[in-house]
């Protein structure tokens, strides 16, 4: 009898959930443990893959249930279930099939075939191809893809460079490192085809130190690698714990040794990015849409998707969530389908409350707001972001004044000092927040009580008045930030007030309460 | 510090300078590697990376203060890194950091986010994961690095 094949993730967050033990358990019942990418099921993790039957989540204990055909926690057929079946899987198509790093497996897997045929098409072509498909930047600002690799194809200049933002800091994303420790070489070829396009000699690929599966996986998969995509080079980068890093030119000054201080644009980092040279960042999910665009053209690409968002987007369900995980899909999903349908509410049974979309600098959202199609126009018409598209799910226990105060405070830890608005108004809005809740008030300061501080309140400040006072704090910072760190955080502040006016000591909004 | 230690360091800080030389935009490497070798970046390490890469000192501690990741002092007590942000704060992570408050012998930093956001909370000792948090995983967890 041979021995059976048993699949699991080595992917972070199976590890995290204890799936080398399992997968020793396995070995030790003698069967042939092969660790792959995770299919992203991750209330199942750690997954068992047994001949394409799925077992999860497994602990030590359960292994002789699973091989003894006696075992509970069975769910059939991996590709049948709705979570996956609903699924169209671009980018993730390898997810649970392939060992992240064998070049055989991508390789049979139809992997380089979007390098050989940009080169064939040849640079101009290939960006062509990528403007065509739609394809819009996948780090949150939806900036077109085609259009800002024309821009350092034009420009002149004999080096240029192809940076990476893998700088995933947001709570509730996890795809770009999904990507990396998954199916590394599929990142490593969207680099590749963006470095022939363009015309650079160089990539980077900037990774948060709190990926340290991803660090390591890109490292050897980038030397497995290396001579398929010369003459073009790779080189990992390490993050050290800055959250403001994932914006472009922070990161771009963290590149260069510098402090992850943002520059003011213009110039653009497409005309002058990394050493002053033309530079091209992307994030992780936008080069890795890229090889499938070149592989199957650009109208199947474009042929998936909402109004002006084309393609398909990873999108990241997590937070108090039953059924979190990736879920990739056309743009146009509705919020309601994804948390309720598809996130199966929350998994601590309670009623949904509210759901924050695009991590710390997203808005939250009610279930009123669940009608909402997943496309960058719509979300930006309800006065919030889709982000890096990453979910997460509060139940009724949340206190969104509390969460308020968090969006204040993270952005007062994180901001890298540049401008004012940010540096300091975050710090003014925690403590706006914290009289706020303790529905104090406030009154006026002996320099405020001075005769000649006209325009200053001579009174105690009011609760309305406070509000007041934040709301024109947040407007200062969405208009007068650098970037979007003090820009964005007067999203998820505002929304909390909108939506949740009774966590903030104001009067309920009538129709919610039906919800 | 011995003088025998001294020299033991010495000779790794330049073996980490030399093995970045000449490399473009070489200094957060370099303190990835310090921090990594000696657990901080010490005044003496600063100084010779500000020579080695025809930096001032105030630049190279300008960088070193900005990122969290680098210490100029070795951390007192093991760290335990609890992810605080918001995915975890949806799985009761407020709770949890409470009830280990008055935990004296570690210290349980806040990170802002491990990218586990579906199976939180969330914590990270040097490379290592842990998820799906309670009080008892945790207390087993402050037991493990004592």
């Amino acid at each position: 009898m041979s021995a059976v094949t048993v699949r699991i993730s080595d992917d972070a967050l199976a590890l995290a959930c204890g799936a080398d033990a399992v997968a020793a358990a396995f070995a030790a019942a003698g069967c042939t443990v092969e660790r792959v990418s995770s299919w992203g099921m991750h209330w199942l993790e750690p997954l068992a893959d047994i001949d394409g039957h799925g077992f999860g989540p497994l602990t030590p204990d359960d292994v002789a249930a699973v091989l003894g055909g006696t075992s509970p926690l069975g769910i059939g057929r991996i590709e049948a279930h709705p979570f996956i079946a609903r699924q169209e899987r671009l980018t993730f198509a390898r997810a649970g099939k392939t060992r992240p790093l064998s070049l055989d497996d991508y390789a049979a897997t139809g992997g380089w075939a979007g390098l050989a045929r940009a080169r064939e098409l040849g640079p101009e072509e290939t960006i062509a191809e990528v403007t065509r498909s739609g394809l819009r930047g996948r780090g949150g600002a939806g900036f077109p893809a085609g259009i800002k690799w024309t821009t350092v194809a034009k420009a002149r200049s004999a080096r240029k460079y192809v940076v990476c933002n893998a700088d995933e800091g947001d709570s509730g994303t996890f795809a770009d490192r999904m990507v990396m420790e998954g199916d590394p070489f599929h990142l490593i070829e969207g680099m590749a085809i963006a470095g022939f396009a363009v015309g650079a000699q160089q990539g980077y690929v900037y990774i948060r130190s709190e990926y340290p599966h991803a660090i390591a996986k890109m490292r050897s998969a980038v030397e497995r690698a290396a001579s398929i995509i010369a003459p073009f080079q790779i080189e990992v980068r390490v993050g050290a714990g800055a959250y403001v890093c994932g914006e472009e030119t922070s990161l771009l000054n963290s590149l260069e040794g510098k402090r992850g201080e943002v520059r003011a644009k213009p110039p653009l980092p497409a005309l002058e990015g990394l050493f002053g040279q033309p530079t091209v960042v992307n994030n992780v999910l936008t080069l890795a849409a890229v090889p499938w665009v070149m592989a199957h053209g650009a109208s199947r690409y474009a042929a998936v998707g909402f109004g002006r968002s084309r393609g398909t987007m990873p999108i990241q369900i997590a937070g108090n969530v039953r059924h979190g995980g990736l879920f990739e899909v056309g743009f146009g999903i509705t919020l309601g389908e994804l948390v309720m349908d598809i996130g199966g509410g929350t998994a601590s049974g309670r009623p949904v409350r509210a759901v924050q979309v695009g991590g710390p600098l997203g808005a939250y959202h009610p279930p009123s707001d669940f009608h909402l199609p997943f496309d960058y126009e719509a979300f930006a018409a309800a006065d919030a972001l889709i982000g890096h598209a990453g979910i997460s799910v509060f139940d009724d226990t949340v206190d969104l004044s509390a969460q308020a105060r968090f969006a204040m405070q993270f952005c007062a830890v994180e901001s890298c000092g540049k401008c004012t608005p940010c540096r300091i108004g975050s710090t003014r809005g925690v403590e706006a927040i914290d009289r706020i809740r303790a529905r104090t008030g406030r009154a006026a300061d002996r320099v405020e009580t001075l005769p000649q501080m006209h325009n200053a309140q001579k009174g105690a400040r009011t609760l309305p008045e406070d509000i007041a006072l934040l709301t024109d704090l947040c407007e200062t910072m969405k208009f007068g930030s650098l970037c979007a760190l003090g820009g964005f955080t007067p999203y998820p502040v505002l929304s909390a007030l909108r939506h949740f006016p009774e966590d903030f000591g104001l009067p309920a909004l009538a129709q919610e309460a039906a919800e | 510090m011995s003088d025998r230690n001294a020299m033991t360091d010495q000779t790794e800080l330049d073996r980490i300078l030399a093995a970045h030389a000449g490399r473009e935009g070489a200094l957060l490497p370099i303190l990835h590697d310090i921090q990594g070798a000696f657990g901080h970046v010490s005044e003496h390490a600063m100084r010779a990376i500000a020579g080695a890469l025809n930096l001032s000192r105030a630049e190279v501690y300008g960088v070193v203060s900005f990122y969290h990741d680098f210490h100029a002092e070795p951390a007192p007590r093991p760290v335990i890194k609890l992810c605080r942000a918001e995915s975890c704060q949806a799985r009761g992570v407020e709770a949890l950091a409470a009830a280990f408050a008055g935990e004296t012998r570690v210290a349980i930093e806040p990170v802002y986010c491990l990218g586990l956001c579906s199976v939180g909370p969330n914590a990270m000792i040097g490379d290592a994961l842990y998820a799906r948090l309670d009080p008892a995983r945790l207390s087993a967890l402050v037991e493990s690095v004592l």
